[in-house]
């Protein structure tokens, strides 16, 4: 595997409060998260509500300057990056943002939006960047005529297709989407997530895609990280995680995904409450408090991710003897009828997708 | 063929944003009330040296202190001039005043603004420190010094009302760059690699306008009223030369002889303060991002 982007040992801590005198109170929003990401996949984020992962993504491209660690690309270190190398930088990483409506500028124009980026990074003359504009809009299914539109015109969903189309429009080589399709309509968000796939492919990108459930990238990731209170607990590759987890937290996130299938799921909740306030992290693993699976070891000694093999890492003491319930097994749970449906309706997804690709 | 059709029926379903505050605009009557009265003075200024009246310093020694009649409209003062020609003219010195001071508290106010709340830090603390100095002063007291300081004169009065109305545009524009700063397009502006300057002015500047247009248009109709408080004091503009406010200043004087001396330079303070107060609202309603 060679890596286009990884981080190493990467932090990030907010100051909360800081009186006049005494210490500040601080929070690690990311707390030591060391990555590699390999250059043409799929890597999604996965952790719910303030366990960090959106100020890991700004992390990524350094939207935010971090406390401590490292994030290399290309044999550079951005976080120590002098302020004009990281502009031009800028060119090869772009950021796709959660909120359609607060992220383009409403004062400019589609076409100016998506021209900035050309424009900045001085690629092509005019004429070459208003073509470019045009392709762009088509490739994200737009038209070429809404370049004279304002964002405030467009749905959510086409707002988003703006968003990605501005990403595009300097060639980067890494797109990083923080929740890219959550803002969006159920039915737009398949619409989006099939739309990155197919650019993915096009345009021989590198997605990082963060969420906050593991259904919505199910199908589109290559891997999958896990992330708790600013801690990466699991890494692995999507199908591994989807049908074995090995943290008890990955195990939850995937028991919240809804599975259509009568009598599939215990009537049970996997983990109760919030998480805990991540001023204070209670001691040994974070995620004890909430775990169904916690011994003495948990609540006093701090797990460390360890390679499991297979390319798979884990921050749990009991990864090794715990036999945690994945998707698959749900899926299996299936009355035979309902289990015959969901084939019949995979292979005519599988020849509707073959059929619409003209190759 | 049909998406030309869904094309046309979309950009006709969902107009551009100029056109929505225009119409919004025009369908407040105060408003577009404010915008004509505004629009009178101003054409009235402009043609001044057109207009069939008799220069504003000629003095007529057979009609002094009369009332209105045919040959005087508005009557004429206590040596003879005519009133409604010095009216004419003194809308020039108000509504310059009105404009150029405004125009200097916005080019010092708001770039100060912008750079307090993009910036934060000592400088946000150094600018915040001195605007709220300055705001402790009344702002006439603080226009009357200045002018006082500078010496009497048109210019320094709108130098001086300048200066005082700097604090209302630092604060507004820092609060308003710290609100757009906190917007995601600034931040997606930085993903690009954008310049500070860039991001300022192409990001920050557009999107803080609406609300400095409003105050700008309001702040107009203050600055009127402090040219003709410094020119009733006699601080700014300077006789034989006609400003609404130094014609009140003499014709206090005569207010029992010679009311009509008062009443018109009076009146028309009145309705160009009242216009660019219409105006003012009728923007800040219609440029209202809640609405869209």
């Amino acid at each position: 595997m060679t890596a286009i982007l990884s981080t190493r040992g990467l932090r990030k801590d907010f100051v909360t409060a800081k009186p006049l005198f005494g210490e500040a109170t601080v929070v690690q929003a990311v707390a030591g998260v060391s990555l590699d990401i390999a250059a043409g996949e799929t890597f999604a984020i996965v952790g719910e509500s303030g366990c960090g992962k959106s100020t890991l993504a700004r992390l990524l491209l350094r939207l935010i300057d971090p406390t401590a660690g490292e994030v290399w690309y290309k044999g550079e270190d951005l976080a120590s990056l002098p302020p004009a190398r990281l502009r031009a930088l800028r060119r090869d990483l772009q950021f796709i943002f959660q909120d359609p409506f607060s992220s383009l500028n409403p004062q400019m124009s589609v076409g100016a939006l998506i021209e900035e980026p050309m424009r900045v990074h001085s690629i092509g003359t005019r004429t070459e960047r208003r073509a470019k504009v045009a392709d762009l809009l088509t490739r994200v299914g737009l038209r070429p005529e809404h370049a004279d539109r304002y964002p405030h015109e467009f749905s959510g969903g086409q707002r988003q297709r703006i968003g990605i189309a501005r990403a595009l429009a300097s060639g980067p080589t890494v797109l990083i989407g923080d929740e890219p399709v959550s803002a969006l309509d159920v039915s737009i968000q398949a619409q989006v997530v099939n739309l990155l796939e197919d650019l993915k492919d096009d345009f021989g990108l590198t997605l990082v895609i963060i969420a906050h459930d593991l259904a919505v990238i199910r199908h589109m990731a290559d891997r999958v990280a896990v992330m708790y209170l600013g801690e990466v607990v699991e890494c692995a590759p999507a199908g591994d995680l989807y049908a074995h987890p090995l943290h008890p937290y990955a195990e939850a996130l995937l028991a919240a995904i809804p599975v259509a299938s009568y009598g599939a799921r215990p009537a049970r909740t996997m983990v109760e409450g919030d998480p805990p306030n991540p001023i204070a992290p209670p001691p040994g693993c974070k995620f004890h408090p909430r775990c169904p699976y916690a011994t003495d070891i948990c609540r006093v000694e701090r797990p460390v991710l360890a390679d499991m093999g297979g390319g798979r890492t884990v921050a749990c003491h009991r990864a090794t003897e715990l036999s945690l319930q994945g998707l698959a097994d749900l899926e299996q749970a299936r009355t035979p009828a309902a289990r015959g449906r969901f084939a019949l309706y995979a292979q005519a997804m599988a020849d509707k997708t073959a059929h619409n690709r003209p190759e | 063929m049909t998406s030309l059709a869904t094309n046309l029926a979309t950009s006709e379903a969902l107009p551009r944003r100029q056109s929505r505050v225009w119409r919004k605009f025009r369908s407040n009557k105060a408003a577009l009330l404010g915008g004509i009265i505004v629009a009178f003075f101003v054409i009235v200024a402009l043609l001044a040296p057109l207009l069939p009246v008799p220069g504003p310093a000629v003095t007529d020694w057979g009609a002094v202190r009369q009332g209105p009649s045919a040959a005087h409209p508005f009557g004429t003062d206590e040596i003879g001039r005519d009133v409604l020609s010095r009216m004419i003219w003194g809308a020039r010195a108000s509504l310059m005043a009105g404009v150029v001071s405004v125009g200097i508290a916005v080019l010092v106010g708001v770039p100060l603004g912008v750079l307090s709340g993009y910036l934060r830090g000592w400088t946000d603390a150094a600018i915040s420190r001195v605007t709220e100095a300055l705001l402790a002063a009344p702002f006439l007291i603080l226009a009357i010094a200045l002018a006082a300081f500078l010496g009497p004169s048109l210019t320094n009065a709108m130098i001086a009302i300048g200066i005082s109305a700097v604090p209302i545009f630092i604060r507004l524009a820092r609060g308003q760059t710290m609100s757009v700063m906190t917007e995601d397009y600034v931040e997606s502006a930085r993903a690009v690699g954008l310049t500070h300057w860039a991001l300022i002015t192409r990001y920050i500047v557009p999107n803080i306008f609406p609300p400095i247009l409003v105050q700008g248009t309001l702040t107009i109709a203050t600055a009127i009223i402090a040219e003709a408080s410094l020119s009733f004091l006699g601080l700014g503009q300077q006789p034989p030369a006609p400003s609404w406010g130094s014609m009140l200043n003499v014709a206090k004087n005569f207010l029992e002889q010679a009311p009509w001396m008062a009443l018109y330079p009076g009146a028309a303070i009145f309705l160009v303060v009242l216009g660019f107060n219409l105006l003012g609202d009728g923007l800040r309603d219609a440029l209202d991002p809640r609405d869209h």
